[in-house]
């Protein structure tokens, strides 16, 4: 037996780039949320580094934080950031991930994801290089807890469920705010504000065991409550957004 | 160990003071050792409806400055044996209340009192705070109307994030809800709330229900908590809900349209 407990040895290892081009939270999301979709097996907790590289020169500042937390809802782990301009130094510092330079990674002949490709490719075309998907066959569960509020949440309070969804088993009084990046499921009534998808994930949902909210929201997409009075006003309703409009349906 | 049970509402003028002044009362009737506290530093009425403006000598600010013992402070109930007050002061502002100051005149009192009610002022900033922070229970007063139910709703937040015993995480604040100044027939005629529609959007457990009653002015006019007036339905509903603090369970009146006899419809409304 060997009396070292390891060995440091060369290794390569692929990653996925993602290169970004502009950065807007809802539209971001929004494209990351369809390519995941195509191959959710694949970018289930795959490694990611980010380039800034081919950055439209105009973006004079970007939340990493929230580029980040995309990232990480849909599966991906983001490990490094890679090139871009000075100004994005301190920033990305904070996030505690690794800056590499510029010139550091060879890219994969084919790029990953195109950034618009004019006719729809098949998922497995637009996976790129192979190897990647033979090494990442296991499912890995990206796991955020829900968070859960067993009091009622007063007017005044406002509770957000970042990155998660968020569960309140008591109700929420009007002149409360509940936001969540995920679902919202209020076991009694809503009376105040709710909103869901509060990063921009369109396919949130709000659902309450009565109906009463002063707003409901999904990624951005309001509704009042005199609209919610003359629909499904103190029933078990649930809320969704699709094909641009919002959904407000007894369950 | 003694008690310590917050009177608070958010909304100004709702009988906090009322309140406070014939649960006080109706404890130290049942032979507990009971302490008034008047936290509404700068507007003091504790003492003139309690009856005892005139043996005001030192207050509360003077015991947390040093200025006075809290013996000297403290006012024996002409009444009671076992009652005391301690009235604010008329002079000095809120920031006189430390919660260094609050902690330990409370502690000293917890050692030979059996119960502190705390007389919160309005609002929802720091006088307010002040009064809960160290409570073990607080009795939420509230009118059968919207803005009041609205702001008990607010101090019922504060309360669970912002007291002590939410700081420290250990068992909640108590939580009882006083509906006072309820009037059965403005309920019927759809211009008050009535007690399920408060405790509808509360969904705290109910202590009491004091019906409106001209008796509560003339009361603290004379200087004696409407709980001592056994002729009162005001001084009625309170001894119910200080038997009800005390663990009884008692059945509620006062809160249905009374059938007026023809006597009664002749003479006019009774009290
Ligand atoms: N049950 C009642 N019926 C009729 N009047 C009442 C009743 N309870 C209180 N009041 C009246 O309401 C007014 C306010 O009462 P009180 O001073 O107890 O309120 P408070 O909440 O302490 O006010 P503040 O916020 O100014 O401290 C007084 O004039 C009092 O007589
Ligand atoms: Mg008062």
């Amino acid at each position: 037996m060997s009396d070292s407990c390891f060995q440091l040895k060369g290794s390569v290892l692929t990653v996925v780039v993602l290169e970004l081009y502009d950065f807007s939270s809802t539209a971001f999301a929004k494209q990351l949320q369809q390519k995941v979709k195509q191959a959710p097996m694949f970018f289930q907790g795959s490694p990611v580094v980010i380039s800034l590289e081919k950055l439209n020169i105009e973006v004079k500042r970007i939340d990493f934080t929230i580029l980040i937390g995309l990232c990480a809802r849909y599966g991906l782990k983001p490990m490094a950031f890679k090139g871009g301009s000075q100004r994005f130094r301190d920033a990305i510092k904070s996030t505690g991930l690794i800056h590499l330079p510029a010139a550091s990674l060879k890219s994969a002949t084919e790029p990953v994801e195109k950034p618009q490709p004019a006719a729809k490719v098949e998922p497995e075309t637009a996976i790129e290089p192979e190897t990647v998907v033979k090494t990442v066959d296991e499912e890995k569960n990206v796991f955020w807890p829900t968070k859960l509020i067993t009091q009622p949440v007063r007017s005044g309070q406002q509770i957000y469920a970042k990155q998660a969804d968020l569960i309140v088993t008591s109700h929420v009084s009007e002149g409360a705010e509940i936001l969540a990046d995920g679902n919202i499921h209020v076991y009694g009534a809503l009376r105040g504000r709710a909103l869901a998808g509060a990063q921009g994930d369109e396919n949130a949902r709000i659902f309450s065991q009565s109906m009463e909210a002063e707003l409901l929201s999904i990624a951005g997409n309001f509704i009042l409550n005199e609209d919610i009075r003359t629909r499904v006003w103190k029933e078990r309703a649930q809320v969704y957004f699709n094909n641009n409009v919002l959904h407000l349906k007894p369950i | 160990m003694a008690k310590i049970i917050v009177v608070t509402s958010g909304k100004g003028g709702v009988g906090k003071t009322t309140s406070s002044a014939a649960i006080g009362t109706g404890l130290a009737m049942n032979n507990k050792k009971t302490v008034i506290i008047d936290f509404d530093v700068g507007l003091r009425n504790l003492d003139l409806i309690m009856g005892c403006e005139r043996r005001v000598v030192y207050d509360f600010v003077n015991v947390i400055s040093g200025e006075a013992t809290l013996n000297q402070a403290l006012i024996k109930d002409k009444r009671l044996k076992n009652l005391f007050i301690l009235p604010a002061s008329q002079t000095r502002d809120k920031d006189a209340l430390t919660k260094k100051g609050v902690e330990k005149v409370l502690n000293d009192l917890s050692k030979d009192f059996d119960f502190i009610i705390c007389d919160s002022p309005a609002g929802i900033e720091k006088g307010a705070q002040m009064a809960l922070y160290f409570a073990d229970e607080a009795i939420v007063v509230t009118n059968p109307e919207v803005s009041s139910v609205r702001d008990s709703d607010r101090i019922l937040g504060i309360l669970q994030s912002k007291s002590r015993r939410a700081e420290n995480g250990g068992d909640p604040v108590v939580e009882h809800l006083l509906i006072t100044r309820y009037d059965p027939e403005r309920v019927i005629a759809g211009e008050m709330l009535s007690i399920s529609d408060v405790e509808d959007i509360l969904a705290i457990p109910l202590l009491g229900v004091i019906p409106e009653s001209e008796a509560v002015l003339k009361a603290s006019n004379q200087g004696t908590p409407v709980i001592l007036d056994e002729k009162t339905k005001a001084g009625l509903a309170y001894s119910d809900a200080v038997m009800r603090l005390l663990g009884s369970n008692v059945d509620y009146r006062f809160i249905t349209v009374e059938k007026k006899g023809f006597f009664k419809r002749m003479m006019g409304a009774g009290r």
